[in-house]
């Protein structure tokens, strides 16, 4: 088991006051809590800040925890003492905040599980088991023709001899057909189980697309970057343009310039309202290779004298 | 084992496009007493459908609003005001990201 320097994780010294550790706290649940922060390793630092200020603001459970001393160093292989806590005794608030079900090994050995299975008894409780959030990625072609995902779950789970124990089950969940990333499945009865006659909770998947090679999603609105040769450019052509959906033959009109934006009405992610597939122009030039390409590119300045590529930028 | 085709096929549905909840029906969800939620429509954090609170209708992005907004105030230990500042700054936070994503400035 590793041993969790708890002064580490919350960036305060060992003789911190009681307030320093709440306005640690404090500032560090804002910076990490998932709601607020991108960082995708937000949610395992905000557990672990959680945890430490379970032990850190409960002056029992810090003493018990100073007790160990201070040469441990996180993530050192840890076997607490015995008789370490004699002395002490953990009478705890009955409530660790969030995510108290998911403190850690080395967290459950020193104070036990039942400390930890305290936040059960918030005032609003209506034993109905919790609600577990998770995320799931899908290609952009899933949210185009649905799917189905087998994801893996892990939840604490009490055990018959009264232990929690972490338990991974599998889903299979069908995603269906235009989600959007940002999106949350609901998923009704797959949360944690109710207590008593409670319902069990749902579990929420918040969908996130797999970055895609070509294809960029916005909202509803899916875009792709489209070469075009100089010549189809001025001249028109009908070019094959892939989407997530089907392979398309989109006509070029002739004149078309760099950065020209097509639409197709209707091709973006489906659904009630559908998104658009915008087609972004690119123009591509064939790389001068031999002395006659040279020369055709020299043929085409002279032809083109009077062209001003950057007329706009007044040089 | 780990073979998904064993497993009962679960169907979902995407919470954001449910529409017409009912305040009973939100409370539920967010396992929260009426207050809670009166108290969201209150601060404007939630703008249902509706005059009366037994004729308001909500809609899954309702509803993913509350849960971020109570679950704002439990683990920051701000009050609602609070709460409903930090949800419309994420809100702004959003539009302006995704205006970076359109220019290519990501």
């Amino acid at each position: 088991m590793e041993f969790k320097d708890y002064y580490q994780i919350m960036g305060v010294a060992r003789d911190a006051t009681q307030d320093e550790i709440k306005r640690a706290y404090r500032q560090l649940a804002r910076k990490y809590h998932p709601d607020v922060s991108k960082d995708p390793a937000a949610e395992v630092r905000f557990k672990e800040l959680g945890e430490a200020y379970a032990v850190l603001k409960d002056l029992e459970k810090r003493a018990a925890y100073d007790q160990l001393g201070s040469n441990w160093k996180a993530g050192q292989d840890f076997r607490p003492p015995p008789d370490w806590n004699a002395g002490f005794e953990f009478s705890g608030d009955g409530s660790q905040g969030a995510g108290a079900a998911d403190f850690s090994d080395f967290f459950e050995t020193l104070y036990g599980h039942g400390s930890a299975a305290g936040n059960r008894a918030r005032p609003d409780f209506h034993a109905r088991g919790e609600d577990h959030h998770a995320r799931v990625m899908i290609d952009l072609e899933d949210a185009y023709n649905g799917a189905t995902r087998v994801i893996t779950l892990r939840t604490p789970e009490v055990d018959a001899h009264g232990r929690v124990a972490m338990r991974s089950h599998k889903l299979n969940v069908t995603i269906p057909r235009g989600v959007r990333a940002g999106q949350h499945i609901r998923l009704a009865g797959q949360g944690a189980p109710g207590i008593g006659q409670g319902k069990a909770g749902d579990l929420y998947l918040e969908v996130g697309f797999n970055p895609h090679a070509h294809f960029r999603v916005e909202q509803r609105d899916v875009y792709l970057d489209l070469p075009l040769a100089p010549w189809e450019a001025a001249l028109g052509a009908t070019v094959t343009v892939p989407t997530p959906g089907a392979a398309v033959d989109l006509k070029i009109p002739p004149n078309s310039m760099a950065g020209g934006k097509l639409r197709l009405k209707g091709r973006g992610i489906p659904g009630t309202t559908p998104g658009d597939f915008y087609v972004v122009l690119q123009i591509a030039l064939p790389p001068p290779a031999t002395e006659a390409d040279k020369n055709f590119y020299g043929a085409m300045a002279e032809r083109f004298k009077s062209f001003q590529p950057r007329a706009k930028l007044g040089a | 084992m780990d073979n998904g085709k064993m497993l009962p096929q679960l169907s979902a549905i995407i919470l954001e496009e449910q529409t017409g909840l009912t305040l009973t029906e939100v409370c539920q969800a967010c396992a929260v007493r009426v207050e809670l939620i009166v108290g969201l429509v209150d601060e404007g954090v939630l703008d249902p459908v509706g005059r009366e609170p037994h004729r308001w209708r909500f809609t899954g992005t309702h509803l993913h609003r509350a849960t971020v907004a109570l679950r704002l105030q439990r683990d920051l230990g701000v009050n609602r005001a609070g709460a409903a500042l930090a949800l419309q700054l994420l809100d702004e936070i959003e539009i302006l990201q995704a205006r970076l994503r359109k220019t290519g400035h990501e």
